[in-house]
């Protein structure tokens, strides 16, 4: 069934809304030629990171197939999802990608009982053909992550904790026994105690299960812990991709060193990095609209051609930067500028 | 000299409906000091008391929230103000926004959405300070906003002309207009992206630095108080569980509870596997006896169970409240 052994794969895809009145109104580009691909004989765990306003929410959408591309494709097992149209079809993707949401207590209603939901899932999935078999179902899928239908059965989601909610959450999402789990943001609502349960689930979902899974975060330090590749989005575009490693500890595009650089350790010792004054802008607005490289306005190495037109994309070792530093035309012109990769170099705003 | 000092502080929520009463122990026997010029921290997980400890230290004590015990005691230099009996209308005017102001989590919802921020301004430097020449008021306020660093401009601006970095700067700008000797901070960066929260943290850094006064910053980030506090305190279910200055919290904690927190804290650079903690966060209404963190300790003994561990100072200035701290096993 899959064609060229790709799980998913994204092609160019572009997304634009329409912000504003009747007959004026701007294009606002959320998702910007982004392009990557997951294979489908070695599970992994694939994070976007970025901060608010870079569209990852929006591709998460795309992929659940809740929005359609104004340009490119989503192949999910090599066929166009935009293509999938008849109820059927439709029940056949879902049972294949799956979502886990942010806040688990807005996923359930707080009316209804918990097992509710798992129970529903088995039947809207045709996973089992009697209610005994349902509970079999439901029961294997909660051993999964740690708990039981006698633990959950009966309960309203205020009587289970918030690393439990979610749990069960994920629980729902394997009923169905999916290839890939979509998580928007899962831990950023659980407390910092509960928060290592959920994520060393998705690790264990993925070495003992086979199940792919692409992690939406603005949090880098568990996107570190758990993921394999990362990709770190700006303002729609994917500028930086590559194995986790190699990006977060060597990060070659200025905006994923600022944004290393800004994410707090902890410990108290190395205040120093942190500590060094950046300078913030007013609004966020005008840089959707930017022509060329959407950081360029805050970009400590920012050179004339930034501002003029989209960066290419540029293999630098195993990363792939979206970045004129790197590319080659402007390394003999402008070599003076190219930064030591392998060290993040201060960062001074303008 | 202590700014501040809050002895055996117990703040409950008291409701009562249909002949059931039921009480929440939010704040359970709390105390300590706050000192002039410092940044004090304060952690812990989402209902174990942070929200309601700061609602009492700001005199915002309303039905069902209820102090049964203890004392809030501040000392501004020049006077001495008792919190739980301090008049409303002295509240209002001479303490609050003069000598301790407050930064809220969502800033968005601070500011009026309809309303220029100078107006915001206007409203609060009217209150308190009777200025009657806009020329002298928008002076005073221009200078304030320059010595922050903000540009001007977004005086003019409305609310949602700002991004959510700026709203919260602004937030803090209103909050430091006349220099108050206590700031407190309800999660200020928490909303924010990692960026942002760098450029509001450091604004609020400075502003400490600048004008030597206190800020009692509460956040569950305990990154973000590595890299901030000076002293924190470590809440569990309405007790302190240990507090101590930053680096021996993050060096060399005592209480389980906080050596699993600073331990299972990802770090970039670090794939080793991280447990989480066993159990979930007790129920404050019917809240385990003894040390409240016993069902999840992994060093839970007898005496855990039954007996309320003392809150006993082991070095100077470093606190602990554990059955393993008295005994020197751990």
């Amino acid at each position: 069934m899959s064609a060229n052994g790709k799980l998913l794969d994204v092609q160019h895809v572009t997304v634009e809304f329409r912000i504003g009145g009747l007959l004026g109104g701007a294009l606002l580009t959320a998702v910007n030629d982004v392009s990557f691909s997951l294979e489908s004989n070695k599970p992994e765990i694939f994070t976007l990171a970025g901060e608010s306003g870079s569209g990852k929410t929006t591709l998460s959408r795309l992929l659940l197939r809740d929005l359609d591309p104004t340009r490119g494709k989503v192949l999910f097992e090599g066929r166009d999802v935009s293509t999938v149209r008849k109820r059927s079809e439709f029940i056949e993707f879902m049972k294949q990608v799956q979502p886990v949401f942010q806040n688990p207590f807005e996923t359930f209603s707080p009316l209804r009982r918990v097992d509710a939901y798992l129970f529903d899932t088995v039947k809207n999935f045709g996973m089992a053909s009697n209610r005994r078999d349902a509970a079999k179902v439901v029961d294997n899928a909660l051993r999964n992550v740690g708990l039981s239908l006698d633990e959950v059965r009966q309960r309203y989601p205020h009587e289970l904790s918030g690393g439990q909610i979610q749990r069960v959450s994920v629980a729902r999402a394997l009923i169905s026994e999916p290839k890939l789990i979509l998580a928007d943001e899962p831990v950023s609502m659980v407390d910092a105690s509960l928060r290592m349960e959920i994520v060393n689930l998705f690790r264990k979902l993925r070495d003992e299960r086979g199940v792919s899974v692409i992690y939406i975060t603005h949090d880098l330090a568990t996107a570190y812990y758990i993921s394999d590749r990362i990709g770190i989005m700006l303002r729609g575009y994917i500028v930086e991709s590559g194995p986790v490693e190699d990006v977060l500890e060597r990060p070659a595009h200025p905006y994923t060193q600022l944004l290393k650089e800004s994410v707090p350790e902890p410990a108290p010792l190395k205040r120093e990095s942190w500590a060094k004054h950046i300078e913030l802008g007013t609004t966020e607005i005008k840089e959707y609209g930017r022509i060329g490289c959407k950081f360029a306005g805050r970009c400590p190495k920012v050179m004339d051609i930034c501002r003029k037109a989209d960066p290419p994309d540029v293999q630098v070792g195993r990363q792939t930067v979206k970045c004129y530093l790197y590319s080659e035309q402007v390394e003999k012109t402008q070599a003076r500028r190219h930064p030591d990769l392998g060290e993040v170099d201060d960062i001074q705003h303008e | 000299m202590t700014l501040l000092s809050v002895q055996n502080l117990r703040a409950y929520y008291q409701t009562e409906a249909y002949g059931i009463s039921r009480i929440v122990r939010a704040v359970d026997g709390v105390s300590f000091d706050l000192f002039p010029n410092e940044i004090y921290g304060v952690a812990g997980e989402s209902s174990c008391g942070k929200t309601t400890l700061i609602k009492v230290l700001s005199g915002n004590i309303k039905p069902p929230l209820k102090v049964f015990e203890g004392s809030v005691n501040y000392n501004f230099g020049e006077y001495t103000v008792d919190m739980l009996k301090i008049s409303q209308d002295e509240l209002r005017r001479k303490v609050r926004w003069k000598e301790l102001s407050y930064i809220m989590q969502g800033s968005m919802s601070v500011l009026n959405p309809v309303r220029k921020v100078i107006k915001t301004f206007r409203d609060i430097v009217d209150t308190h300070e009777h200025i009657k020449d806009k020329n002298e008021f928008l002076e005073k306020t221009r200078t304030h906003i320059n010595r922050l660093g903000l540009p001007t401009d977004v005086l003019d601006a409305y609310p949602h002309q700002l991004s959510g970095g700026m709203c919260q700067r602004v937030a803090i700008a209103l909050a430091t207009v006349f220099e108050p000797a206590l700031i407190v901070a309800d999660e200020p960066t928490t909303a924010l992206d990692v960026v942002v929260q760098r450029g509001v943290l450091h604004m609020i850094k400075s502003i400490q630095a600048a004008s030597k006064n206190t800020v009692l910053l509460v956040t569950h980030d305990m990154a973000v108080h590595a890299n901030v506090a000076d002293r924190v305190m470590i809440m569990y279910a309405g007790r302190i569980a240990e507090e101590a200055p930053t680096e021996t919290i993050f060096n060399a904690p005592l209480h389980p509870y906080t050596q699993h927190l600073i331990n299972s804290l990802p770090v970039i650079g670090e794939k080793s596997t991280k447990a989480g903690l066993r159990g979930s966060p007790p129920n404050l209404a019917d809240p385990p006896s003894g040390c409240r963190f016993h069902p999840r300790c992994p060093y839970a003994m007898d005496e855990c169970r039954t007996v309320t561990p003392e809150l006993i100072t082991v070095k100077e200035r470093h606190r602990v409240a554990c059955h393993l701290v008295k005994e020197g096993s751990l």
